[in-house]
């Protein structure tokens, strides 16, 4: 095909030129108004005053923000200092989501890895194979976790059978079984990635690197992993970003000890107890600490693509 | 044949796609029942061209008119044109026949009509026993020919053809050629034919119009093309030439004095647009032959290159540029050994004085 | 010595046993246990379906079947649409050339996915509650709609991307106007993107427990908020036979839209 010819076949095609707006207009509606709208008005509630039987009184102050991060006493007329409940709260998230985003690495490079070394034949039941569960109800897999891991369920069942423990551990309404909840949750969303990555990784350069001299280990540190790194990172913010704001497995494995942002958020909208200026002010803080993630990942992606 | 009305007027045709102008006001016309191509090396502008002639591109200024009609603002589904795509473009989903139907369709047949025209446009291109298949079933010349017969199934006034040769191999494309010229003579439409390929061109077409960054280089019979290339340009890009720097004395209609390097002062034909001074003389390799009582070049031999049919002799002038000679291979041939000085004849009007 | 081969390392193969031990252990054994005869949820006493029918006639019947009901049709009208509004915008964003306002069209698209489901489940809520929406069986359709726009764009986009456009153009050469072009031969070509686009956007909302629990109002339940409403009260038989169930559909779906991405493969 001749050089200049943008028409061709391709991403910039323009049969329907002229109809953009108007074909785009259904997500404009949609999302526009029933997402970016809510997100700018629940902005606009994180500075309003509360109402105490849930709701809003529309008079602007910084009162939820202030009550997150600053201590002032019981009758708010003492001198203020750092108030470290909430900001303990998000720092056991992050803390969280981190070590559930490491191990779902830990286990999903390798995982991803060899069903993507697989022949093509076997190649896609593989897939299959992880893909399953990333399909399966989020809430059915937590109490699946739930059920597994009781006092009295199969997995301590199976430990006194084996004559490893004598009374069963507690696991549940541990930071442990958050953890483990986590991990479980979000695995599936490290492999698929990093599996797309390694699937387009040309293996002449393992070769390549053989041949110079690296044996196998060498090349995954020097060769391999630079090269899926896009798909690694996808995979890792895929995992930490809704491990941060997660609510299932907190609320259904963990207990007042593990409490983590997405319960925080919740229980200010429920009940009588609710303060909504201070829910939808941890849901802002929250929303720019993923913000912040993506933006970082977006800037590095675009200085690594020149 | 050049009494034919005009089927394509392309009248200053400009295209532009920010700063980049692919089109710098082309203009051509292309006869009724010709076989007319356009023919340049990727990036010319030609695929372009055809693409505003089938209303596929907006024209940045400039005219298109078929048949007399101005067809500058019609969409491409209201031109009476169709195409035969580079990659074929057939719908995968869709029969062979229901492809070769679907312009018909379109165009308002009613489904028996436009199934009789489908079948009788299949007989043309021998693929009646294909009828109901799906084109991934087909090979690639057989594909071809589809394409062929849903593009000319609508009676189009004008065939336009994207390199339709060109993912077909080797030998199957020189059947193609053949066959692609007959149907063309017997449907008497006019094609307009997309190639970068020089031989593609010489053998099929009635008249090339060579293309380049985006302007028209020269048009005229296949014959007029290779024989007399108007610019170095043409030249160089149909066939093989020499191009050689010469200074012109003076210059008389379509006749022109020169000195040759090595001092031989001699009459060609010349180009329009010759002007006195310095100029390029084009010399084809194998319009030459050995002079043994010297002639009008001298050159040392440097290397050789055996063809078969030929001998091309790799050589310098005493000014140090090349010169590439052809040899006919025969009983009596020799080759001459590196380092051998050689008189050349050139053949009496094979030199040609061109325009820049 | 042996040819090393580079594409294996040692312990990659255990590791994946191991992640499929992971991610199936527990839902095996939650399947295993709906069959228990046993009233003990953890002590086995032998095979029985008396969970299942507990689950369709039972004292909860009714509440799961509502439950059910709205999920299903939820995920129906949901998926539907989105897959109708992620045709338009793939169309706009692979089809149309130039226009104002494409690049934010395609941040909004993905906006859903960037949000943190908690996040919008509030602005819904603040939202619907500020412009006086009754919270119901509507508001959730809507909150669903949202997010499985994106879920349905993502295979649409992708698959139109692969199809070129010149069997459109040579529609258009064959005197087809560009909505027969579409109509006639890009969405014929487009099946396979459209029918996994529906399918994902589809098990998206019929997963949803978090938003839907903040849009729903009050009385209104879905599968999820039901189970997890049930299950706030310690996990009882009925509700393992249930998530089997669900499991059931969801292992149904996948296998649905993976055989139709290997039909559609095969046709290239």
């Amino acid at each position: 095909m001749a050089g200049v010819a943008p028409g061709g076949s391709g991403s910039g095609s323009d049969i329907y030129r002229g109809n953009g707006p108007r074909l785009m207009l259904p997500v404009w509606v949609f999302i526009g108004i029933f997402l970016l709208l809510p997100v700018i008005l629940m902005a606009v509630y994180s500075f309003l005053t509360k109402e105490f039987r849930g709701g809003v009184i529309w008079d602007f102050t910084l009162a939820a923000y202030d009550q997150f991060f600053l201590n002032r006493g019981l009758f708010g007329d003492e001198p203020a200092t750092i108030e470290w409940t909430y900001i303990g709260i998000f720092w056991r998230s992050i803390w969280q989501a981190g070590l559930a985003t490491v191990f779902c690495l830990l286990i999903g490079f390798p995982t991803a890895w060899y069903v993507a070394t697989r022949p093509a034949s076997t190649r896609s039941v593989w897939l299959f194979l992880i893909t399953i569960p990333y399909w399966v109800n989020l809430l059915i897999r937590t109490v699946s976790m739930k059920f597994l891991l009781r006092d009295t369920g199969p997995l301590n069942e199976f430990l006194m059978w084996t004559g490893l423990i004598s009374d069963p551990l507690s696991l549940i309404n541990t930071n442990f079984a958050v953890q483990v909840g986590l991990f479980y949750s979000y695995l599936p969303f490290m492999v698929l990635p990093i599996y797309a990555a390694v699937e387009r990784y040309d293996f002449s350069l393992s070769e390549a690197a053989a041949d110079l001299y690296c044996n196998n280990w060498t090349t995954l540190r020097l060769v391999i992993l630079p090269a899926v790194k896009p798909g690694i990172v996808a995979g890792c913010i895929l995992v930490f970003v809704p491990s941060l704001g997660a609510f299932l497995a907190p609320d259904l494995l963990g207990g007042a000890k593990t409490f983590m942002i997405g319960s925080l958020i919740e229980e200010q909208f429920k009940g009588a107890a609710g303060n909504w200026p201070f829910g939808a002010a941890a849901a802002m803080i929250l929303l720019t600490l993923v913000m912040v993630v993506l933006l970082i990942h977006a800037r590095v992606q675009v200085r690594e693509d020149r | 044949m050049s009494q034919k009305n005009i089927a394509v007027d392309v009248d200053k045709v400009v295209k532009r796609y920010g700063s980049v102008t692919a089109l710098h006001g082309v203009s051509l016309d292309i006869r009724e029942g010709e076989f007319f191509t356009l023919l340049g090396p990727s990036g010319c502008g030609k695929t372009t061209l055809l693409r505003c002639i089938a209303g596929f591109e907006d024209v940045s200024d400039g005219r298109v008119r078929l048949m007399g009609q101005d067809i500058t603002p019609l969409p491409a589904h209201k031109r009476p044109v169709n195409t035969v795509f580079q990659q074929y473009a057939l719908f995968p989903h869709m029969t062979v026949l229901e492809n070769v139907s679907f312009g018909l369709s379109r165009r308002g047949w009613t489904a028996r009509d436009a199934e009789g025209r489908a079948k009788q446009m299949l007989k043309l291109v021998q693929l009646s026993d294909f009828a109901k298949r799906k084109p991934g079933q087909l090979s690639g010349g057989q594909q071809q020919r589809v394409a062929l017969a849903r593009a000319l199934a609508p009676e189009p006034q004008v065939l336009l053809l994207d390199e339709p040769l060109s993912a077909l191999d080797l030998k199957l494309r020189q059947a193609v050629r053949v066959e692609l010229k007959q149907i063309q003579r017997e449907t008497g439409i006019a094609f307009v034919f997309v190639t970068h390929d020089q031989e593609e061109a010489l053998t099929m077409s009635d008249r090339i119009a060579v293309m380049s960054a985006g302007h028209v280089q020269q048009i005229g019979t296949p014959r007029e093309i290779y024989e007399a290339p108007v610019n170095r340009f043409v030249a160089d890009f149909i066939g093989e030439t020499n191009l050689l720097e010469v200074a012109v004395r003076q210059v008389d209609g379509d006749r022109a004095t020169v000195v040759l390097p090595g001092g031989h002062v001699v009459e060609v034909p010349a180009a329009s647009g010759a002007k006195v001074g310095t100029g390029h003389l084009s010399v084809r390799p194998e319009r030459m032959s050995t002079a043994p009582g010297g002639g009008d070049l001298t050159v040392l031999v440097e290397d050789h290159v055996y063809l078969g049919t030929d001998i091309q002799l790799h050589a310098r002038l005493d000014d140090g540029a090349p010169l590439v000679v052809r040899i006919q291979n025969g009983a009596a041939a020799t080759i001459p050994a590196p380092g051998t000085r050689l008189a050349l004849d050139v053949e009496a009007g094979a030199a040609r004085l061109l325009a820049d | 010595m042996a040819k090393t081969d580079i594409r294996r390392f040692a312990g990659f193969r255990a590791t994946t046993w191991l992640c499929l031990l992971v991610l199936y252990a527990p839902l095996v054994i939650v399947a295993i246990y709906s069959f228990n005869a046993s009233t003990s949820i953890t002590r086995w006493g032998g095979f029985s379906l008396k969970w299942y029918v507990d689950v369709f006639s039972g004292p909860e019947a009714p509440k799961f079947r509502a439950a059910a009901i709205n999920s299903f049709a939820i995920a129906i009208g949901a998926a539907t649409c989105a897959t109708i509004i992620a045709t338009a915008a793939a169309v706009a964003m692979n089809r149309a050339g130039r226009f104002r306002g494409k690049l934010a069209s395609l941040a909004l698209i993905n906006l859903p996915l960037m949000v943190p489901e908690i996040v919008t489940a509030v602005a819904s809520l603040i939202f619907f509650i500020t412009i006086g929406f009754k919270t119901g069986l509507l508001t959730i359709f809507v909150a669903h709609l949202v997010f499985c726009i994106p879920f349905a764009y993502l295979p649409i986009a992708a698959r139109m991307k692969s199809v070129p456009d010149m069997f459109e153009q040579a529609a258009m050469d064959l005197y087809a106007t560009p909505w027969e072009a579409f109509r006639l031969v890009l969405l014929p070509l487009m099946v396979p993107g459209i029918l996994s686009g529906f399918l994902l956007a589809f098990i998206i909302s019929l997963d949803d427990f978090l938003i839907t629990n903040f849009v729903k109002g009050a009385g209104i339940e879905t599968l999820p908020t039901a189970i997890f409403g049930s299950v706030k009260q310690g996990i009882k038989p009925n509700i393992m036979a249930i998530s089997t169930l669900l499991l059931g559909v969801s292992v149904v779906l996948v296998t649905l839209s993976w055989l139709i991405g290997r039909a559609g493969q095969n046709k290239k």
